[in-house]
């Protein structure tokens, strides 16, 4: 499978509140074609708002973002997500749920069962064709969600904390596949994730935001191919201190809100 | 030292195979000996086995043919013109702010409605004919089909729809593939109460100018005192309950075979 997105994001001063709560502001970014943008900041400071504007799920309260470049012919939907929750639909079989975007893309029934086929055995999903979600463990399901979206070969992957919801050794060892298919496909990614080694070894940009209203306290960018990337690398540690450093503060303050908010 | 006592059991009921058919017939089986022995009044309360002779009787006259027909007709026209009527309003007042708050104001008003009080209403609207017994078993059924069918409709987790615009799916795609599977289950638990209310509401309806059907018979045997034949039609639509029932199971399990 290849797809070597060609295909960028421009952001412009976008800008965002839910009511009275403002959660973004000011956001100005450009998104590289062909490498993964990881987004990290505090809980709340409006990752995933951002992440929902980029894919065109929410309108931007100010600004706009551009999306440049080619769309390869056979992409059949540019901004594809893949959801921290799976949203595998239960009354559909792996393959009924990796083959949803190609039904909505009117491709013929030999097409789709032909794609399906290349995705699920790229993330390992051959035999697993015809189970139920109900029947797979978190892991498996996010493997179909991320394979749900290759399938349609997007121009930019949008993944909304997508091991969030898993084990420690199910994410490690997601990772590292995501890691190989993201390498492999050259797809313009944007990461959201709470947790930093994950951002050190997926990013290429790492934008870190403040804490809400979210703005860009800096940009980290990681040179180094994806693969070959280990965790316990000296340099990513370094990055991961890094990290650490710029939102340790704003991460108090974000727990401390919560628990204030909570009680 | 004391050995740690589980505690953890219970709260977990599972079903235990047969035992509903063997209570049902230990039942009928008490109410026979009790009646062989004279305990109980047949006169009163008639004993199985009459009921039995009365249903064959019923069968071999080629009544139960004329009045079951009428009465499958009746419940099945009634309950598709409701359940057809209770599903589009319940998906527009689940799909569009507009017709939510007044639509839901009127099924409030008009739900709690005793739908048999209705009856002579629609007798006066409608006939003494076909039109009056169809419309009350479609307004009974009707209600409850557009609770539940909104319930289901709200049930539908708000993350998959959004998943199905990621996708690019048509609003008539999620609606589709999205929001009526998902909404199924409630729906289809729906039926049971739709089934059993249409039931109840076709007696009803057919004791006012019907010839033919359960609920006529049922009326004609009770005007006669003939309690043998009124058990029998009573029978009849327990009988009846307990068949769409279980063909409502089946549909779940043929429909719902995913969760």
């Amino acid at each position: 499978m290849t797809v070597k997105s060609a295909v960028s994001l421009s952001i412009e001063a976008v800008g965002h509140s839910y009511r009275d709560l403002r959660v973004l502001d000011d956001i100005t970014l450009s998104i590289p074609a062909g490498q993964v943008t990881v987004l990290v900041g505090p809980s709340g400071c409006g990752k995933s708002t951002l992440l929902g504007i980029l894919g065109g799920l929410i309108a931007p309260g100010q600004g706009r973002v551009l999306m440049d470049g080619p769309i390869a012919s056979d992409c059949l939907n540019p901004l594809t997500y893949v959801f921290q929750d799976f949203a595998l639909l239960p009354w559909r079989d792996v393959a009924g749920n990796v083959a949803l975007g190609l039904q909505a893309a009117g491709l013929s029934r030999d097409a789709r069962a032909a794609r399906v086929a290349e995705v699920l055995a790229l993330t390992g999903l051959t035999d697993f064709a015809t189970a139920w979600p109900k029947q797979l463990s978190g892991g498996m399901r996010q493997r179909v969600g991320i394979a749900r979206a290759l399938a349609v070969r997007p121009a930019v992957l949008l993944m909304d904390e997508p091991l969030s919801a898993l084990d420690a050794q199910t994410r490690a060892l997601l990772l590292e596949e995501f890691s190989t298919l993201i390498a492999a496909s050259g797809v313009t990614t944007i990461y959201v994730t709470h947790t930093l080694s994950e951002a050190a070894l997926l990013g290429q940009q790492i934008v870190v935001l403040s804490r809400r209203p979210g703005r860009i306290r800096d940009i980290i960018r990681i040179d180094r191919p994806l693969i070959g990337r280990r965790p316990g690398d000296p340099d990513l540690m370094a990055i991961e201190s890094r990290l650490w450093a710029l939102i340790r503060d704003d991460a108090a303050d974000a727990a401390r809100e919560f628990t204030d908010a909570g009680g | 030292m004391q050995e740690v006592k589980f505690r953890g059991g219970g709260f977990a009921p599972r079903p235990i195979p047969f035992a509903g058919a063997l209570t049902l017939l230990l039942i009928v089986a008490a109410w026979q000996g009790a009646a062989s022995l004279g305990w109980i009044s047949t006169r009163f309360l008639p004993a199985p086995l009459a009921i039995i002779r009365a249903l064959v009787t019923l069968v071999q006259s080629g009544e139960l043919r004329l009045h079951l027909a009428a009465s499958l007709s009746r419940l099945a026209y009634g309950w598709a013109i409701g359940t057809l009527a209770g599903l589009i309003v319940g998906f527009a007042l689940g799909l569009f702010s507009l017709a939510r708050t007044p639509g839901l104001a009127i099924v409030s008003a008009l739900f709690p409605v005793p739908k048999i009080a209705l009856v002579p209403l629609f007798v006066v609207w409608f006939g003494i004919g076909e039109g009056s017994k169809l419309v009350t078993l479609g307004f009974g059924v009707f209600f409850p089909t557009v609770i539940n069918t909104l319930a289901g409709v709200d049930g539908v987790p708000r993350n998959l729809i959004r998943m199905g615009q990621s996708f690019g799916l048509s609003r008539a795609a999620i609606l589709a593939k999205i929001v009526l599977p998902g909404a199924l289950p409630a729906i289809l638990a729906g039926f049971r109460i739709t089934t059993a209310t249409a039931i109840i509401l076709l007696v009803a309806a057919e004791m006012i100018g019907a010839d033919y059907g359960i609920g006529a018979f049922v009326l004609s045997a009770g005007n006669l005192y003939d309690t043998d034949a009124l058990l029998a039609g009573i029978t009849i639509l327990s009988l009846l309950g307990l068949a769409i029932s279980w063909l409502i199971g089946r549909l779940e399990r043929w429909l719902l075979a995913w969760r």
